[in-house]
Protein backbone atom coordinates (compact mmCIF):
# COMPACT_ATOMS: atom_id res chain seq x y z
CA UNK A 1 0.00 0.00 0.00
CA UNK A 2 1.84 3.39 -0.80
CA UNK A 3 0.26 6.00 1.23
CA UNK A 4 1.34 9.81 2.02
CA UNK A 5 1.60 11.32 4.98
CA UNK A 6 -1.07 14.31 5.10
CA UNK A 7 -2.23 16.56 8.78
CA UNK A 8 -5.79 15.78 9.87
CA UNK A 9 -7.70 18.90 11.67
CA UNK A 10 -9.98 18.29 13.88
CA UNK A 11 -12.20 21.54 15.36
CA UNK A 12 -15.47 20.59 17.76
CA UNK A 13 -16.69 23.84 18.55
CA UNK A 14 -20.49 25.73 18.72
CA UNK A 15 -22.51 25.19 15.60
CA UNK A 16 -22.77 29.32 15.09
CA UNK A 17 -19.21 28.91 13.96
CA UNK A 18 -20.12 26.40 11.11
CA UNK A 19 -20.52 28.86 8.20
CA UNK A 20 -17.58 30.84 9.24
CA UNK A 21 -15.25 27.17 9.45
CA UNK A 22 -16.45 26.24 6.11
CA UNK A 23 -15.46 29.68 4.55
CA UNK A 24 -11.91 29.54 6.53
CA UNK A 25 -11.10 26.16 5.71
CA UNK A 26 -11.71 26.87 2.11
CA UNK A 27 -10.04 30.07 2.02
CA UNK A 28 -6.56 28.91 3.57
CA UNK A 29 -6.69 25.96 0.93
CA UNK A 30 -8.23 22.92 2.25
CA UNK A 31 -10.35 20.64 -0.59
CA UNK A 32 -12.80 19.42 1.67
CA UNK A 33 -14.42 18.85 4.83
CA UNK A 34 -16.39 16.61 6.91
CA UNK A 35 -18.83 18.12 9.65
CA UNK A 36 -21.03 15.40 12.57
CA UNK A 37 -23.79 16.95 15.36
CA UNK A 38 -21.96 16.15 18.34
CA UNK A 39 -22.71 17.01 22.03
CA UNK A 40 -20.55 17.18 24.86
CA UNK A 41 -19.17 19.24 27.68
CA UNK A 42 -15.84 21.23 28.69
CA UNK A 43 -14.99 24.07 30.59
CA UNK A 44 -17.96 26.48 28.99
CA UNK A 45 -20.76 23.99 30.14
CA UNK A 46 -22.68 21.00 28.60
CA UNK A 47 -23.88 21.44 25.09
CA UNK A 48 -26.55 18.21 25.27
CA UNK A 49 -28.29 19.32 21.10
CA UNK A 50 -31.51 19.35 22.74
CA UNK A 51 -32.42 22.83 20.22
CA UNK A 52 -30.82 24.97 18.32
CA UNK A 53 -28.69 27.14 21.44
CA UNK A 54 -26.78 23.61 22.54
CA UNK A 55 -25.84 22.13 19.22
CA UNK A 56 -22.10 21.48 18.13
CA UNK A 57 -20.34 20.38 15.49
CA UNK A 58 -17.16 18.30 14.73
CA UNK A 59 -15.52 19.24 10.99
CA UNK A 60 -12.62 17.39 9.92
CA UNK A 61 -10.15 18.72 7.79
CA UNK A 62 -6.99 16.49 6.18
CA UNK A 63 -4.76 19.04 4.59
CA UNK A 64 -1.42 20.28 3.82
CA UNK A 65 0.23 20.61 7.22
CA UNK A 66 0.78 25.07 6.08
CA UNK A 67 -3.10 24.70 5.49
CA UNK A 68 -3.75 22.79 9.07
CA UNK A 69 -1.36 25.69 10.57
CA UNK A 70 -3.14 28.54 8.53
CA UNK A 71 -6.55 27.30 9.52
CA UNK A 72 -5.53 26.25 13.30
CA UNK A 73 -4.24 30.11 13.66
CA UNK A 74 -7.02 32.10 11.93
CA UNK A 75 -9.57 29.85 14.58
CA UNK A 76 -7.23 30.67 17.77
CA UNK A 77 -7.06 34.38 16.55
CA UNK A 78 -10.58 34.99 15.79
CA UNK A 79 -13.01 32.36 17.51
CA UNK A 80 -11.55 30.76 20.39
CA UNK A 81 -11.97 34.03 22.89
CA UNK A 82 -15.61 33.75 22.66
CA UNK A 83 -16.61 30.61 21.41
CA UNK A 84 -16.41 26.84 23.01
CA UNK A 85 -13.96 25.40 20.33
CA UNK A 86 -11.67 22.60 20.72
CA UNK A 87 -9.11 21.89 18.22
CA UNK A 88 -6.15 18.82 17.30
CA UNK A 89 -4.30 18.24 14.79
CA UNK A 90 -3.19 14.19 13.96
CA UNK A 91 -0.74 12.60 11.24
CA UNK A 92 -2.99 10.73 9.27
CA UNK A 93 -1.67 8.64 5.90
CA UNK A 94 -3.71 9.03 3.03
CA UNK A 95 -3.70 7.13 -0.41
CA UNK A 96 -4.67 9.71 -3.01
CA UNK A 97 -2.57 12.78 -2.18
CA UNK A 98 -4.18 14.79 -4.86
CA UNK A 99 -7.40 14.95 -3.16
CA UNK A 100 -6.58 16.27 0.05
CA UNK B 1 -60.22 27.96 36.15
CA UNK B 2 -58.52 25.04 34.78
CA UNK B 3 -54.64 25.33 33.72
CA UNK B 4 -54.60 24.41 29.60
CA UNK B 5 -53.67 21.11 29.32
CA UNK B 6 -50.85 22.19 26.93
CA UNK B 7 -49.27 23.95 30.15
CA UNK B 8 -49.64 20.88 31.52
CA UNK B 9 -47.16 19.09 28.86
CA UNK B 10 -44.89 22.15 29.75
CA UNK B 11 -44.69 21.07 33.30
CA UNK B 12 -44.46 17.00 32.57
CA UNK B 13 -41.35 17.66 30.65
CA UNK B 14 -39.90 20.46 33.17
CA UNK B 15 -40.71 17.77 35.94
CA UNK B 16 -39.36 15.27 34.20
CA UNK B 17 -35.80 17.04 33.10
CA UNK B 18 -35.86 18.23 37.00
CA UNK B 19 -36.00 14.87 38.65
CA UNK B 20 -33.73 13.28 35.84
CA UNK B 21 -35.52 11.16 33.55
CA UNK B 22 -34.42 9.55 31.08
CA UNK B 23 -37.10 11.27 28.76
CA UNK B 24 -35.32 12.83 26.00
CA UNK B 25 -36.26 13.96 22.28
CA UNK B 26 -34.83 13.40 19.33
CA UNK B 27 -33.90 16.77 17.80
CA UNK B 28 -34.74 16.28 14.55
CA UNK B 29 -38.25 16.09 15.89
CA UNK B 30 -38.12 19.03 17.80
CA UNK B 31 -36.74 20.54 14.67
CA UNK B 32 -39.49 19.39 12.33
CA UNK B 33 -42.02 20.51 15.50
CA UNK B 34 -41.08 24.13 15.40
CA UNK B 35 -41.23 24.00 11.76
CA UNK B 36 -44.44 23.14 11.89
CA UNK B 37 -45.93 25.63 14.48
CA UNK B 38 -43.60 28.94 12.24
CA UNK B 39 -46.01 27.38 9.55
CA UNK B 40 -49.06 26.98 10.78
CA UNK B 41 -49.10 30.04 12.99
CA UNK B 42 -47.94 32.03 9.58
CA UNK B 43 -50.64 30.44 7.37
CA UNK B 44 -53.55 31.20 10.18
CA UNK B 45 -52.62 35.09 10.03
CA UNK B 46 -52.22 35.18 6.67
CA UNK B 47 -55.24 34.03 5.81
CA UNK B 48 -56.60 36.42 8.30
CA UNK B 49 -55.01 39.04 6.91
CA UNK B 50 -56.50 39.24 3.44
CA UNK B 51 -59.87 39.74 5.31
CA UNK B 52 -58.83 42.95 6.88
CA UNK B 53 -57.90 46.72 5.17
CA UNK B 54 -54.55 47.66 5.34
CA UNK B 55 -55.36 51.07 6.28
CA UNK B 56 -56.44 49.48 9.59
CA UNK B 57 -53.74 46.88 9.81
CA UNK B 58 -50.92 48.96 9.00
CA UNK B 59 -50.58 51.53 11.72
CA UNK B 60 -51.11 48.71 14.29
CA UNK B 61 -48.58 46.88 12.67
CA UNK B 62 -45.84 50.14 12.63
CA UNK B 63 -46.78 50.32 16.59
CA UNK B 64 -46.04 47.03 17.40
CA UNK B 65 -42.32 47.29 15.45
CA UNK B 66 -41.59 50.51 17.08
CA UNK B 67 -42.18 49.09 20.30
CA UNK B 68 -40.33 45.88 19.67
CA UNK B 69 -37.60 48.42 18.91
CA UNK B 70 -37.67 50.54 21.86
CA UNK B 71 -38.11 47.77 24.61
CA UNK B 72 -34.54 47.21 24.67
CA UNK B 73 -33.63 50.50 25.08
CA UNK B 74 -35.73 50.47 28.24
CA UNK B 75 -33.82 47.00 29.20
CA UNK B 76 -30.37 47.94 28.99
CA UNK B 77 -29.77 50.83 31.67
CA UNK B 78 -31.71 48.43 34.39
CA UNK B 79 -28.94 45.74 33.36
CA UNK B 80 -26.05 47.80 33.12
CA UNK B 81 -26.67 49.46 36.44
CA UNK B 82 -28.83 48.02 38.29
CA UNK B 83 -27.56 44.38 37.52
CA UNK B 84 -23.67 45.46 37.02
CA UNK B 85 -23.73 43.59 33.69
CA UNK B 86 -20.90 44.07 30.97
CA UNK B 87 -22.14 46.13 27.84
CA UNK B 88 -21.56 43.16 25.86
CA UNK B 89 -24.17 40.84 28.11
CA UNK B 90 -26.56 43.83 28.97
CA UNK B 91 -26.99 44.20 24.78
CA UNK B 92 -27.65 40.80 24.58
CA UNK B 93 -30.01 40.18 26.62
CA UNK B 94 -31.61 43.69 26.33
CA UNK B 95 -32.29 42.46 22.41
CA UNK B 96 -33.54 39.04 23.36
CA UNK B 97 -36.67 40.71 25.34
CA UNK B 98 -37.07 43.21 22.66
CA UNK B 99 -37.88 40.17 20.06
CA UNK B 100 -40.74 37.59 20.18
CA UNK B 101 -41.09 34.12 21.41
CA UNK B 102 -43.96 32.38 18.82
CA UNK B 103 -44.51 29.56 21.21
CA UNK B 104 -45.55 31.86 23.87
CA UNK B 105 -47.96 34.22 21.30
CA UNK B 106 -49.60 30.51 20.44
CA UNK B 107 -50.24 29.67 24.15
CA UNK B 108 -51.82 32.97 24.35
CA UNK B 109 -53.83 32.34 21.31
CA UNK B 110 -55.15 28.91 22.84
CA UNK B 111 -55.56 30.98 26.36
CA UNK B 112 -57.91 33.27 24.67
CA UNK B 113 -59.36 30.79 22.28
CA UNK B 114 -60.08 28.58 25.45
CA UNK B 115 -62.24 31.32 27.26
CA UNK B 116 -63.74 32.65 24.07
CA UNK B 117 -62.10 35.82 23.94
CA UNK B 118 -61.96 37.51 20.53
CA UNK B 119 -58.93 38.89 19.30
CA UNK B 120 -57.52 40.42 16.27
CA UNK B 121 -56.13 36.73 13.83
CA UNK B 122 -54.17 38.55 11.66
CA UNK B 123 -51.62 38.92 14.78
CA UNK B 124 -48.85 36.89 13.64
CA UNK B 125 -48.10 39.60 11.39
CA UNK B 126 -46.93 41.59 14.87
CA UNK B 127 -45.26 38.06 15.66
CA UNK B 128 -43.57 38.09 12.49
CA UNK B 129 -42.45 41.65 12.75
CA UNK B 130 -41.30 42.27 16.32
CA UNK B 131 -38.79 39.52 15.48
CA UNK B 132 -36.02 41.77 14.17
CA UNK B 133 -36.41 45.07 15.36
CA UNK B 134 -35.31 44.40 18.98
CA UNK B 135 -32.81 42.19 17.86
CA UNK B 136 -30.83 44.84 15.58
CA UNK B 137 -31.43 47.55 18.24
CA UNK B 138 -29.49 45.28 20.88
CA UNK B 139 -26.66 44.92 18.65
CA UNK B 140 -26.74 48.28 18.17
CA UNK B 141 -26.13 48.71 22.11
CA UNK B 142 -23.35 46.88 21.90
CA UNK B 143 -21.68 48.03 19.47
CA UNK B 144 -22.31 51.91 20.95
CA UNK B 145 -21.28 50.97 24.23
CA UNK B 146 -19.82 47.57 24.59
CA UNK B 147 -16.99 48.83 22.51
CA UNK B 148 -15.23 50.98 24.94
CA UNK B 149 -15.75 48.20 27.67
CA UNK B 150 -13.24 45.90 25.32
CA UNK B 151 -10.13 44.88 27.04
CA UNK B 152 -7.60 45.98 24.04
CA UNK B 153 -5.28 43.25 24.10
CA UNK B 154 -8.21 40.87 22.49
CA UNK B 155 -8.19 41.22 18.62
CA UNK B 156 -11.38 42.53 17.84
CA UNK B 157 -12.06 41.10 14.68
CA UNK B 158 -14.50 43.30 12.05
CA UNK B 159 -18.44 42.07 12.33
CA UNK B 160 -19.26 41.09 9.05
CA UNK B 161 -22.63 43.10 8.53
CA UNK B 162 -23.50 40.29 4.98
CA UNK B 163 -23.52 37.30 7.64
CA UNK B 164 -24.94 39.23 10.16
CA UNK B 165 -28.33 40.10 8.02
CA UNK B 166 -28.53 37.04 6.33
CA UNK B 167 -28.74 35.40 10.10
CA UNK B 168 -31.03 37.77 11.35
CA UNK B 169 -33.57 38.54 8.29
CA UNK B 170 -33.01 34.93 6.43
CA UNK B 171 -33.24 32.87 10.04
CA UNK B 172 -36.02 30.11 10.19
CA UNK B 173 -38.04 31.79 12.28
CA UNK B 174 -38.70 35.19 9.73
CA UNK B 175 -38.45 32.92 6.84
CA UNK B 176 -41.25 30.83 7.70
CA UNK B 177 -43.60 33.14 9.85
CA UNK B 178 -43.09 35.55 6.90
CA UNK B 179 -43.14 32.64 3.69
CA UNK B 180 -46.39 31.02 6.21
CA UNK B 181 -48.38 34.85 6.07
CA UNK B 182 -47.61 35.30 2.46
CA UNK B 183 -48.76 31.75 1.45
CA UNK B 184 -51.84 32.05 3.37
CA UNK B 185 -52.70 35.40 1.95
CA UNK B 186 -52.34 34.44 -1.25
CA UNK B 187 -54.37 31.27 -0.82
CA UNK B 188 -56.74 32.54 1.31
CA UNK B 189 -59.08 29.92 3.02
CA UNK B 190 -60.53 27.90 0.00
CA UNK B 191 -56.40 27.25 -1.27
CA UNK B 192 -55.44 26.38 2.23
CA UNK B 193 -58.92 24.23 2.86
CA UNK B 194 -57.24 20.54 1.54
CA UNK B 195 -53.86 21.35 4.38
CA UNK B 196 -56.23 22.44 7.04
CA UNK B 197 -56.87 19.26 8.79
CA UNK B 198 -52.76 19.46 9.11
CA UNK B 199 -52.31 22.74 10.18
CA UNK B 200 -55.10 24.02 11.67
CA UNK B 201 -56.49 20.11 12.69
CA UNK B 202 -53.36 19.03 14.46
CA UNK B 203 -52.11 22.41 15.67
CA UNK B 204 -52.69 21.85 19.06
CA UNK B 205 -51.35 18.26 19.64
CA UNK B 206 -48.37 19.70 18.02
CA UNK B 207 -48.40 22.40 20.45
CA UNK B 208 -48.56 20.19 23.24
CA UNK B 209 -45.95 18.02 22.16
CA UNK B 210 -43.68 20.83 21.33
CA UNK B 211 -44.33 21.86 24.91
CA UNK B 212 -43.14 18.86 26.69
CA UNK B 213 -39.79 19.48 24.65
CA UNK B 214 -39.65 23.23 25.53
CA UNK B 215 -40.57 21.55 29.65
CA UNK B 216 -37.00 19.38 29.18
CA UNK B 217 -35.22 22.20 27.48
CA UNK B 218 -36.14 24.86 29.85
CA UNK B 219 -35.70 22.82 33.23
CA UNK B 220 -32.06 22.16 31.91
CA UNK B 221 -31.71 25.64 32.33
CA UNK B 222 -31.86 25.35 36.16
CA UNK B 223 -28.23 24.02 36.23
CA UNK B 224 -26.96 27.45 34.72
CA UNK B 225 -29.24 29.81 38.00
CA UNK B 226 -26.36 30.14 39.83
CA UNK B 227 -23.91 31.45 36.94
CA UNK B 228 -27.01 34.01 36.24
CA UNK B 229 -27.51 35.12 39.68
CA UNK B 230 -30.35 36.63 41.55
CA UNK B 231 -30.54 39.60 39.67
CA UNK B 232 -31.01 38.20 36.17
CA UNK B 233 -33.25 35.35 37.72
CA UNK B 234 -35.49 38.43 39.42
CA UNK B 235 -35.08 40.53 35.89
CA UNK B 236 -36.64 38.06 34.21
CA UNK B 237 -40.04 37.49 36.24
CA UNK B 238 -40.03 41.86 36.25
CA UNK B 239 -39.47 43.11 32.97
CA UNK B 240 -42.14 40.67 31.47
CA UNK B 241 -44.64 42.13 33.78
CA UNK B 242 -43.57 45.47 32.92
CA UNK B 243 -43.05 45.08 29.43
CA UNK B 244 -46.64 43.16 28.93
CA UNK B 245 -48.80 46.17 30.88
CA UNK B 246 -46.89 48.39 27.90
CA UNK B 247 -47.81 46.15 25.11
CA UNK B 248 -51.30 45.88 26.55
CA UNK B 249 -51.63 50.06 26.46
CA UNK B 250 -50.02 50.10 22.90
CA UNK B 251 -52.54 47.39 22.23
CA UNK B 252 -55.23 49.73 23.11
CA UNK B 253 -53.54 52.92 21.81
CA UNK B 254 -53.51 51.12 18.63
CA UNK B 255 -57.32 50.19 18.59
CA UNK B 256 -57.37 46.30 18.96
CA UNK B 257 -59.78 44.73 21.01
CA UNK B 258 -59.01 43.22 24.69
CA UNK B 259 -58.07 39.99 23.36
CA UNK B 260 -55.65 41.78 20.81
CA UNK B 261 -54.36 44.23 23.30
CA UNK B 262 -53.76 41.02 25.43
CA UNK B 263 -51.59 39.52 22.60
CA UNK B 264 -49.54 42.27 22.02
CA UNK B 265 -48.80 42.28 25.64
CA UNK B 266 -47.94 38.68 25.64
CA UNK B 267 -45.75 39.21 22.62
CA UNK B 268 -43.96 42.01 24.67
CA UNK B 269 -43.38 40.73 27.62
CA UNK B 270 -41.78 37.41 25.69
CA UNK B 271 -38.29 37.32 24.62
CA UNK B 272 -37.00 35.29 22.08
CA UNK B 273 -34.74 32.37 22.28
CA UNK B 274 -34.99 31.50 18.92
CA UNK B 275 -33.84 34.26 16.48
CA UNK B 276 -32.07 36.26 19.36
CA UNK B 277 -29.68 33.77 20.31
CA UNK B 278 -28.64 32.39 16.78
CA UNK B 279 -27.66 36.75 15.47
CA UNK B 280 -26.45 37.43 18.98
CA UNK B 281 -23.66 34.88 18.88
CA UNK B 282 -22.53 36.36 15.80
CA UNK B 283 -23.39 39.80 16.56
CA UNK B 284 -22.28 40.20 19.70
CA UNK B 285 -20.13 37.49 20.57
CA UNK B 286 -18.71 38.56 23.31
CA UNK B 287 -21.91 38.30 25.63
CA UNK B 288 -22.54 35.02 27.61
CA UNK B 289 -24.79 33.46 25.77
CA UNK B 290 -25.75 31.55 29.06
CA UNK B 291 -26.83 34.63 30.91
CA UNK B 292 -29.45 35.42 28.40
CA UNK B 293 -30.29 31.90 27.87
CA UNK B 294 -30.88 31.28 31.43
CA UNK B 295 -33.15 34.72 31.83
CA UNK B 296 -35.26 34.11 28.85
CA UNK B 297 -35.62 30.34 28.41
CA UNK B 298 -35.13 29.02 31.95
CA UNK B 299 -37.24 31.94 33.79
CA UNK B 300 -39.25 34.41 31.54
CA UNK B 301 -40.63 31.61 29.33
CA UNK B 302 -42.30 29.19 31.86
CA UNK B 303 -43.34 32.08 33.74
CA UNK B 304 -45.31 33.90 31.05
CA UNK B 305 -46.76 30.67 29.85
CA UNK B 306 -48.28 29.42 33.40
CA UNK B 307 -48.87 32.93 35.20
CA UNK B 308 -48.03 35.74 32.57
CA UNK B 309 -50.22 35.07 30.33
CA UNK B 310 -53.42 35.11 32.61
CA UNK B 311 -51.51 38.14 34.31
CA UNK B 312 -51.57 40.08 31.25
CA UNK B 313 -54.96 38.94 30.60
CA UNK B 314 -56.28 40.12 33.91
CA UNK B 315 -54.20 43.61 33.35
CA UNK B 316 -56.21 44.51 29.92
CA UNK B 317 -59.26 43.45 31.18
CA UNK B 318 -59.51 45.20 34.66
CA UNK B 319 -56.86 48.33 33.63
CA UNK B 320 -56.87 49.12 30.57
CA UNK B 321 -60.42 48.19 29.46
CA UNK B 322 -62.14 48.87 32.53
Amino acid sequence: MNTHPKKLLVLIGEYALEKFLIRDAKRFGAHGYTIADVRGGGSHGTREADWEGSRSIRMEVICDPEVASAISEHVLRNYCANYSVSMYVTDVAVLRPEKF
Amino acid sequence: MRLDPVILFFLLGFAARFWDSDLKLPEALYETLSIYLLLAIGLKGGVELAKHPMGTVLPQAAAAMAMGACLPLLAYPALRHLGRLNGFDAASIAGHYGSVSVVTFAVGVSFLVKREVAFEEYMPLFVALMEVPGIVVGILLARMTGSAAAPAVLARPAIQWGALAHEIFLGKSVVLLGGGLAIGWFAGPSGLEPMSPLFFGLFKGVLALFLLEMGLVAAARIGDFRRAGPFLIGFGVITPVLFGAIGVLVGRATGLSVGGATLLGVLAASASYIAAPAAMRIAIPEANPTLSIVTALGVTFPFNLTLGIPLYHEIARRLIFP
